[in-house]
């Protein structure tokens, strides 16, 4: 264990704002791919449905 | 190939005795098993990106030279690799698509840009963040880091390109002549901290720390590595399944796919 306390933790040796601010905006990004993955798709299927409606 | 009669297999129904992997080079026949196969890689990857996090904040040590700030390994080193596998990985499928012409090999080059652009800019944002508190400064125009950025641009002209021509096919054939062009820049990223005079570090793991020290650095970061490249299976093979709706929406697989969606 290498923190005595949460405060400690969130200090990162005075390095906080530069190890969290790298942390935060990767996980963050990957979080908004998968939601955007997610968004991609449902678009897809509502246009293809869409289009698909009339068959020729 | 599939005849066009042939009716999508079942995820999970592989049939017995051997597999005949040439059937899953047609989108109808890769669509199902891509959907399937996505939790497979999904929750490997958190569960690998959780385990790596904690061996690198509880269990990792602090480094003597450059205290907490060298946290920032653990996922800049995995994005890093990540950025430039994932180029190649993409240029692959890209040249297999141009050599055998075969439509799902384009797919997957297109399925995979956006992810490998992503770890790009992680890298880059991740190393700027390391650079201020370590160099004095968050950019140099240093070999690595000017060659990393590079490479961002080169995913972002693939993407471009690929966007910009009408016909998906051509567009794949353009693209994949970009991205095999491209595949120059990955060994210069790679050897450019020993090729030129830089201010980026060599090989990161190696800081002559005590043995055991360093094999947790170095099992944090690989644990975290791991996780990203499950992640960007599972990401890779999710999008791919969008394009195949996309582009063969007038086949009759796709129609019937949609009347049940």
């Amino acid at each position: 264990m290498n923190w005595g306390s949460l405060d400690a933790f969130l200090a990162m040796g005075g390095y906080g704002l530069y190890v969290w601010g790298s942390y935060a905006v990767t996980f963050v990004l990957l979080a908004l791919e998968a939601v955007w993955l997610g968004k991609a798709r449902r678009d897809a299927v509502r246009e293809l449905k869409r289009g698909s409606g009339s068959p020729a | 190939m599939s005849q066009p009669g042939e009716v999508a297999q079942a995820p999970g129904s592989f049939g017995r005795g051997r597999i005949n992997w040439f059937k899953y080079s047609s989108p109808q026949s890769f669509f199902p098993l891509a959907g399937a196969a996505v939790p497979w890689f999904a929750v490997p990857a958190a569960l690998l990106c959780a385990a790596g996090l904690y061996v690198g904040f509880f269990v990792a040590p602090t480094d003597q030279q450059q205290g907490e700030a060298y946290r920032i390994i653990f996922i800049h080193v995995p994005a890093a690799w990540m950025s430039m596998f994932l180029y190649l990985v993409m240029a692959f499928w890209a040249g297999v698509g141009l050599v055998f012409n075969t439509r799902l090999s384009g797919m997957m080059a297109n399925a995979l840009a956006p992810t490998g652009a992503l770890f790009t800019f992680v890298a880059l944002w991740t190393g700027a963040l390391w650079g201020k508190p370590t160099w004095g400064a968050y950019w140099v125009w240093d070999a690595r880091l000017t060659s990393e950025l590079i490479l961002l641009f080169l995913y972002f002209g693939y993407m471009a390109l690929t966007a910009a021509i009408e016909d998906p096919r051509r567009a794949d054939r353009a693209a994949a002549l970009f991205a095999i062009v491209g595949v120059i820049n990955i060994p210069v990223i790679y050897f450019s901290v020993q090729w030129w005079n830089t201010l980026h570090q060599g090989a990161s793991v190696s800081l002559t720390r005590a043995p055991t020290m360093a094999t947790t650095m170095v099992l944090g970061m690989l644990l975290v590595a791991l996780g990203f490249w499950m992640y960007s299976i599972a990401v890779a093979l999710y999008r791919v399944r969008t394009i195949i709706l996309r582009r063969e929406r007038h086949t009759d697989w796709v129609v019937d796919y949609m009347r049940q969606a």
